[in-house]
């Protein structure tokens, strides 16, 4: 059984009679320490997802899907109480801009044993050990002084490395990372994806790893889902969408990949923007952007279909078993 | 922090003395002398007139007036009153505990209240307890406060007969002065003989209930105000968010994460409220007879009592300066990134 199981997520803004859905339909699996990347234009719904699945969306947007499961329990049913026990113990997030995640106001050894109290009950000298342990674990410098100091004292690449371990605080069972190294400088890029991925091995954590790096992705990642306007448009294993994409969104993904390049890149390879609240499209939503366009593409809003080991959301895939 | 607060103090002087220059200017731009208001003008006989202030050394140029002002000043002699001959310093420390009391209580219920109500305005944004409270806090913060304390006696001292009128303590009671803070002394006198005192905290809590609503209602009304935008800006914050996917609960993310951050701007708005408080004393006292600095100064005006006013206000000023001095160090503490700025 998979770890995380979403089926048909849709997750709503906006007033009742003026929505905006931000993700429609969504699906996705993830297994017991697999890392799963997800790659989509800015706007297309990562991070909403991922925030919905920890419900952190509470009084901002209405969530409704068939299926929201995590290790066996149904999210959609459990209390919020009970899902507090969850969030940030067994699944945990880390977000794009560490230089605003932690909060200012208190000690980065403060901010670590938090999380610590509320899961583990640890406290005293186990408390500090631990969190002293969780510094090294993330390659902090002078791990017991840096206990002691302010977010503010702190570069954006230490930063990072003390909310990733607040994230793994209490060996999570899946570790969202929402575009970790994008706002960092590119040399410490690697380091932080370096130190994600043996954190992953070694903690052995399902990892989703969200995304503008489709080099990243090709080189740590099991499978991957691609994303556009709130709906998965692709998602298989890497090796298969590496070497045959099917959606033609993919494929133009792919082609935007600079040889040997491993920075950060803004992907926006086709022309156009992606539909916003306004402006979606009756049939494909990728129809008035996509090179392969026909008429039945702009009447008729293609399903998620199951191919290879995944799925394609398009009337003509690229790939196909015949060709 | 140090040089931060070296930085502070190095402004602090010129403020003084700008305050000495106005005091000193304003009173006596007044038409009148404290000579002609307690002898009344018919009556003055020129000479008289003449050797009096004599007396008194007004005779003397005016800024010539302001120098030995100032030397007194500098030598530490706040002068008498030209009225009853105290000490100006007696006069304000016997008076001053009133108004303190006074001015606390209003701070307390004005903190308490408006803190309370920003945070629930802030978290219920957009819900009709947020508009109301928005509502209620403009209107709060346009409140004359004459107008107000009077309706407020009207509807609860008059009509309902549930609180006195004015002063700090029924007559019956005759209580030492120990603390000069009535509910305390009151309260010990209860403790020490609780025969005789029977009842005189409540009394004293009754007198001091309206005067502290009305002196607090622009407060409250500020802080609120204040509070809410605050809180909304918090919480929009990342750190916010990584708070909640901490698990933590939504008290914790509220009281721990979100309001100590937001508290920062709110403890200057409130330092700058104990200017509106001392302000305002001087009106609530007058309305509820308070025996406290506001009712003193007034008096002083009138009679021109130049010594009373020039001394007390500036002692008045003082305070509310060092209250919005210590205000900016708590501000610092509160704000790591202030707390170890070079
Ligand atoms: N709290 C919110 N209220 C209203 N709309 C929101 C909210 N959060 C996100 N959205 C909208 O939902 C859409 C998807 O946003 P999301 O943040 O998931 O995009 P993303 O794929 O993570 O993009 P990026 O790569 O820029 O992080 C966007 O159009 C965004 O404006
Ligand atoms: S359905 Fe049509 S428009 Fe949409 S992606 Fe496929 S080919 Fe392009
Ligand atoms: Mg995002």
């Amino acid at each position: 059984m998979s770890l995380l199981q979403i089926k048909n997520l849709s997750v709503e803004f906006g007033s009742d009679k003026n929505p905006f859905r931000a993700v429609e339909g969504l699906d996705l699996t993830v297994d017991q320490g697999e890392i799963v990347g997800i790659v989509g234009e800015s706007g297309s719904g990562k991070s909403v997802t991922m925030m919905a699945m920890m419900g952190l969306l509470e009084g901002q947007g209405r969530i409704v899907a068939d299926k929201l499961q995590f290790d066996g329990k149904n999210l959609l049913t459990i209390s919020a109480r009970e899902r507090r026990k969850i969030v940030g113990k067994d699944i945990s997030m880390i977000f794009q801009d560490p230089m605003t995640a932690l909060n200012p106001s208190f000690t980065v050894g403060y901010q670590i044993m938090e999380v610590l109290k509320l899961h583990q009950g640890l406290r005293g000298a186990a408390l500090k050990a631990r969190a002293l342990e969780l510094m090294e674990m993330v390659e902090i410098p002078a791990a017991a002084s840096r206990l002691s100091a302010y977010p503010h004292q702190l570069s954006g690449g230490m930063s990072q490395r003390v909310a990733i371990a607040m994230a793994i605080a209490c060996n999570p069972k899946l570790l969202i990372a929402d575009e970790p190294t994008t706002a960092l400088d590119v040399t410490i890029q690697a380091q932080i994806m370096e130190l994600l991925v043996s954190l992953q091995q070694s903690q052995n954590m399902a990892l989703i790893l969200i995304t503008h790096d489709l080099a990243v992705v090709a080189e740590v990642a099991q499978r991957l889902a691609v994303m556009y306007a709130g709906q998965v448009a692709e998602m298989g294993q890497v090796p298969d969408i590496f070497r045959h994409p099917s959606h033609p969104y993919t494929e133009a993904l792919l082609k935007s990949i600079p040889e040997h390049s491993k920075g950060a890149h803004r992907l926006s390879t086709l022309p156009g923007i992606v539909p916003g609240q306004y402006d979606r499209p009756s049939g494909c939503l990728l129809s008035p952007r996509c090179p392969y366009v026909q008429e039945r593409c702009r009447a008729e809003r293609p399903a998620l279909t199951a191919q290879r080991q995944g799925a394609v959301r398009c009337h003509f895939p690229l790939y196909d078993k015949e060709s | 922090m140090f040089s931060f607060i070296l930085r502070r103090l190095g402004l602090l002087l010129p403020t003084f003395f700008g305050i000495t220059l106005i005091t000193f200017g304003l009173i006596r731009l007044i038409p009148g002398d404290p000579v002609e208001v307690m002898v009344g003008e018919r009556t003055l006989d020129p000479q008289m007139h003449a050797d009096a202030m004599h007396r008194l050394g007004l005779d003397k140029p005016i800024y010539l007036q302001y120098v030995d002002y100032l030397h007194n000043l500098a030598t530490g002699h706040l002068g008498e009153s030209l009225v009853t001959k105290d000490s100006v310093w007696k006069e304000f420390t016997t008076l001053f505990p009133a108004t303190l009391e006074l001015a606390v209580m209003a701070m307390l219920f004005a903190a308490v209240f408006g803190l309370l109500a920003g945070v629930i305005a802030a978290i219920k944004r957009g819900s009709i307890f947020d508009h109301g409270v928005m509502g209620l806090a403009l209107t709060g913060f346009s409140m004359p406060i004459f107008w107000w304390g009077l309706i407020l006696i009207m509807f609860f001292s008059v009509k309902l007969g549930w609180t006195p009128v004015s002063g700090r303590l029924d007559l019956a009671f005759d209580i030492a002065p120990r603390t000069g803070f009535m509910l305390i002394d009151a309260w010990l006198a209860e403790a020490a003989d609780p025969s005789l005192n029977a009842g005189a905290f409540k009394d004293a809590l009754k007198h001091l209930i309206l005067p502290a609503i009305v002196l607090g209602t622009i407060p409250l009304a500020v802080i609120a105000r204040m509070t809410r935008s605050s809180m909304l800006e918090v919480l929009r914050e990342d750190y916010v968010r990584t708070a909640r996917a901490k698990g933590l609960s939504p008290a914790r993310v509220i009281f721990i994460h979100t309001l100590r951050n937001a508290m920062i701007p709110v403890l200057t708005v409130m330092g700058l409220q104990v200017g509106t408080l001392m302000g305002g004393a001087v009106l609530t006292e007058t309305i509820f007879s308070w025996p406290g600095i506001g009712k003193w100064l007034i008096d002083a005006i009138s009679r021109r009592d130049y010594p009373v006013v020039q001394n007390g206000i500036l002692m008045v000023a003082t305070l509310v300066i060092l209250v919005n001095f210590i205000v900016d160090i708590l501000y610092g503490i509160a704000n790591p990134r202030i707390r170890h700025a070079k």
